[in-house]
């Protein structure tokens, strides 16, 4: 995609109608099931390919094994990613693994795609919806639950597991019948940052609805409590002076719209005129997505958050 | 008064701490912290429990004072 903008994946034009996707991510455990670390964790990997368009096919296992980790708990992590993976119809054919201070799991994912039908993050157009399909505060409420177990009851710490767990395979497909402009998933740069990547890269401005974007009320709480994660105000100050926002928004909502997320939902910028359809069809696949906002030219503000 | 050193400590605990040391219920306390990121979790936290917070940075620490 060249080095300008700010794609995390490589894509390369084979044939005239074969590109290869390439794309790796990996990170320490956010859970302590090493199942569903394994699931996530591999979900997350796989998801960049799905941001650019293309459907995954071959992964490698990247893993570093930490000395406090018994057998069980690193065949539980590989059944996880295993899993996942055939969920997405990717085989996993190999991998590396090394020692280290800190378990890491990954995978290294090749994907195809039609090189007409390559998605960018840069690409989005005046007069777009913005869909998102994913709800936000996961990185807040990890970081709650991190401080104290009774702060976030198990049952919702569950959902916000098994959220990034979801593959974006399922919003993919649907997104993938439609004219897509723009597309890019929300990870460590929080909803805000991944916006302004799209709007600076597209040379646009991103308006974003704040009721209307999907948020987990309990973040919002423990926004307000401080248990904010340090990558959220990283994010904030990272953007800084290119975002407006309407007087009176809520500093707990303001900081949950920063929140780094793993493994995060896709956020896509299409044509008005197709938004709703694309839209009511990926509810009724159970994605729990929502139009959070809409394109305009470059204005003065590269985001703008409105009532 | 009470005073919290979380100084050389990372998010959540400086707010972890102060959440401890607030259970005193008292009406003043000084809370030191050493990042912007901690300066920010603990005033939220402070705000939400009915404080108001007063800002000093001295060197590099950082001090908080809340009173009610």
């Amino acid at each position: 995609m060249g080095y300008d903008t700010s794609d995390d994946a490589s894509v390369y034009k084979v044939t005239d109608d074969t590109a290869v996707i390439n794309t790796t991510d990996f990170f320490p455990p956010i859970v302590d099931d090493p199942y569903m670390y394994g699931q996530i964790a591999a979900a997350n990997s796989i998801s960049d390919v799905y941001a650019m368009g293309g459907v995954p096919k071959l992964a490698l296992n990247v893993m570093c094994i930490a000395k406090v980790m018994d057998k069980a708990v690193i065949k539980e992590i590989l059944r996880g990613g295993y899993d996942k993976a055939a969920e997405a119809g990717v085989i996993i054919t190999g991998g590396h693994t090394i020692n280290g201070a800190e378990p890491i799991y990954g995978l290294a994912v090749t994907g195809f795609v039609h090189p007409d039908r390559i998605l960018s993050n840069s690409a989005a157009k005046p007069g777009d919806c913005l869909i998102l399909t994913k709800r936000l505060g996961s990185g807040i409420l990890t970081t709650a639950h991190k401080a104290d177990e009774s702060l976030v009851s198990a049952r919702l710490m569950y959902r916000v597991y098994r959220q990034m767990a979801t593959l974006n395979k399922y919003a993919a497909e649907v997104m993938y019948k439609y004219h897509v402009s723009s597309c890019t998933d929300i990870t460590g740069f929080g909803l805000i940052g991944h916006c302004y990547e799209m709007a600076e890269g597209s040379r646009t401005s991103i308006h974003i609805k704040a009721s209307a974007v999907p948020v987990y009320a309990e973040a919002l709480e423990m926004a307000s409590y401080g248990l904010v994660p340090e990558g959220a105000y990283r994010n904030r100050k990272y953007t800084e002076g290119k975002v407006k926002v309407y007087e009176g928004l809520d500093l707990s909502l303001e900081d949950v719209f920063y929140d780094p997320q793993t493994s995060g939902g896709l956020l896509i910028s299409l044509p008005e005129s197709e938004a709703k359809r694309c839209l009511a069809e990926m509810i009724a696949e159970g994605v729990d997505a929502a139009m959070i906002g809409f394109v305009t030219e470059g204005d003065d503000y590269a985001i703008y958050i409105d009532k | 008064m009470k005073t919290v050193d979380a100084r050389g400590l990372s998010c959540p605990e400086p707010v972890v701490l102060t959440r401890k040391a607030l259970q005193s219920k008292e009406n003043a306390y000084q809370i030191l912290v050493d990042s912007e990121t901690c300066k920010e979790n603990v005033t939220r936290f402070a705000r939400s429990q009915g404080y108001n917070v007063k800002v000093t940075v001295k060197d590099d620490d950082i001090i908080l004072d809340l009173s009610k």
